[in-house]
């Protein structure tokens, strides 16, 4: 039996959408608040979807011991109370949260190996949030 | 194709442990989710079924229905319950959230005439929850 297993965490970080392909009227255009020189914050909320069979003896997709060691690891000590723009994989690409769900979605497919990774989703505020399923096709 | 969601809430405690692991591979393994005393959850429930809608009645399926079948088949068995000891699944699964959820799915998918049972959601805590969709 397969099955979906989605865990939650939150970090907190802040950024400033800006391309420098655009001129500053184009960036103030498209962005509006979020071109803010100075950035701003979000609590942001984290779902990592795994999916795999059932263990008949555990009864469990993956230990979840794995999953968050692995999160912690390679997500949030990265990201939590940083400043996403001064990161080096958003040096040049936009920290929006669509490339900041991609970006955790590959980090993760490279570095947790105990279940298969469908779905990250991102909360960037309560109105707001972004999926990635990489190669999986669509959320369900 | 519309699909159509009923959320419940239940009440229930359970622990982790398998007789195939020695005591301390279970203590290792399953952390304080191994204290056979147990510990409690409240669960979240989310039945989504699918179907086309009634012409007549613009209906996907008759909810008071679904609603009868979720508390007949599922919350009555499990509600306030000690997982391990008073369902029969859990007598030689483990009630981890997986294996609820798969539990959840067979008793409602035979039940179910009006509507195709698509997914079975539980959440263990607001920040944990499993899928299952059916699939072998």
């Amino acid at each position: 039996m397969r099955a979906h297993l989605t865990r939650r965490y939150r970090f907190s970080a802040s950024h400033r959408l800006h391309s420098p392909e655009m001129s500053d009227a184009e960036n103030v255009t498209t962005y509006g608040k979020c071109n803010n020189p100075h950035g701003h914050g979000h609590n942001y909320a984290l779902e990592v979807t795994v999916s795999g069979p059932v263990d008949a003896t555990t009864g469990m997709v993956c230990n979840l011991v794995d999953l968050d060691a692995c999160v912690e690891r390679e997500v949030l000590c990265r990201y939590h109370l940083e400043n996403l723009n001064t990161r080096k994989e958003f040096a040049v690409t936009v920290p929006t949260t669509e490339n900041l769900c991609i970006e955790i979605f590959e980090i993760l497919q490279r570095s947790f190996s105990h279940a298969h990774l469908e779905r990250v989703r991102l909360e960037e505020t309560m109105m707001n949030s972004f999926e990635y399923t990489g190669d999986n096709g669509p959320p369900w | 194709m519309v699909y159509l969601t009923r959320k419940a809430e239940f009440s229930a405690s359970h622990y982790y442990h398998s007789p195939e692991f020695s005591a301390e591979e279970n203590r290792r393994i399953f952390g304080k989710c191994n204290n056979p005393n147990g510990h409690g959850h409240n669960y979240t429930l989310e039945v989504t079924v699918k179907g086309e809608v009634d012409p007549r009645s613009g209906f996907v399926v008759d909810l008071k229905q679904l609603k009868e079948i979720m508390h007949r088949e599922v919350l009555d068995a499990m509600d306030h319950r000690f997982l391990n000891k008073e369902v029969p699944e859990f007598m030689t699964k483990i009630p981890t959230t997986e294996n609820i959820a798969i539990a959840v799915w067979q008793r409602l998918q035979p039940k179910l005439n009006q509507a195709q049972l698509h997914r079975v959601r539980v959440y263990e805590t607001p920040d944990l929850f499993v899928d299952f969709y059916g699939e072998a």
